[in-house]
């Protein structure tokens, strides 16, 4: 295995990645789906974070996207906790359906 | 040939097409599956990095835990099949609309302000061994010891979160 790979094409990926994870939180309406989505940007940003800890050889990067990964577990524990108990009060997960504060 | 550049390019192809699986799924369960796809894609790139910690971390906390996580809420639920309700017309337009916006955005800036076109070599047999690990943990365990222990505290909070929002009121039926 052999060969050179330019640091904007990991950074590329990662732009395109991240998009994706937008695209999914505006256009679905699942709330485990959006929450899905939010993991696919999480993990698009830590692919940037590697990528430039790599080009600049310093391993700060490395680091920050293991806080970030925990940061993530947490949210996914509290966040998926939150849709069970509003599955339980509204018998749906849909986040249209959440609009009990609409005036 | 360029063999590294090769492998960087179908995994590419392959974690925008399950991002887009991921995207274009009709039920969860898949939508899940395609996520793990997306994650194991994500870890191998790591490994081109030189970064075999954060690789085996992404496939046993992201692939693993987050995932099963995932999976059991949604079999929990039953919600896989979700009646579909009506959407406002123009959500889905604008939304494509402001995403590529965001895409134009970025690339602009990725062409413009990016001029440190370097290129990664690959990493060297160095840097996939026992001693990055151990640079890694000296660095998490000497200058960034206090952030680590706020990590456990806020893992603590969350898992009490977790259990106290789930709880059932007593006499409340479940």
């Amino acid at each position: 295995m052999e060969g050179t790979i330019p640091l904007t094409y990991f950074i590329a990926v990662s732009a395109v990645l991240f998009m994706m994870g937008t695209l999914g939180v505006l256009i679905r309406r699942n709330a485990l789906i959006v929450f899905m989505s939010i993991e696919l940007m999480l993990n698009a940003s830590n692919l940037a974070f590697v990528a430039f800890a790599r080009s600049y050889g310093v391993l700060t990067g490395q680091i920050f996207v293991f806080f970030v990964m925990t940061v993530a577990a947490a949210e996914v524990a509290v966040g998926l906790a939150l849709i069970v108990a509003i599955f339980r009060s509204k018998h749906s997960i849909d986040v249209d359906q959440m609009s009990s504060l609409k005036g | 040939m360029n063999s590294l550049l090769i492998l960087f390019i179908i995994l590419a192809v392959a974690a925008i097409l399950s991002a887009l699986g991921l995207l274009l799924s009709r039920s969860a369960i898949y939508a899940a599956l395609f996520l793990v796809l997306n994650f194991a894609c994500v870890a191998i790139f790591y490994l081109i990095l030189g970064a075999p910690f954060i690789a085996l971390t992404q496939i046993t906390v992201y692939a693993g835990a987050i995932m099963v996580l995932f999976l059991f809420v949604i079999m929990l639920l039953g919600a896989e099949k979700l009646p579909g309700t009506k959407a406002i017309p123009w959500q889905k337009p604008l939304a494509i609309g402001l995403s590529a916006v965001l895409l134009v955005e970025s690339g602009f800036l990725l062409f413009q302000r990016l001029k440190l076109a370097v290129d990664l070599a690959q990493p060297d047999a160095k840097v996939n061994t026992m001693d990055s690990i151990r640079q890694l943990a000296l660095m998490l365990f000497n200058q960034y010891l206090l952030p680590f222990e706020i990590t456990s505290i806020l893992l603590l909070v969350a898992m009490v979160g977790a259990i106290v929002l789930t709880k059932q009121e007593k006499g409340a039926a479940g």
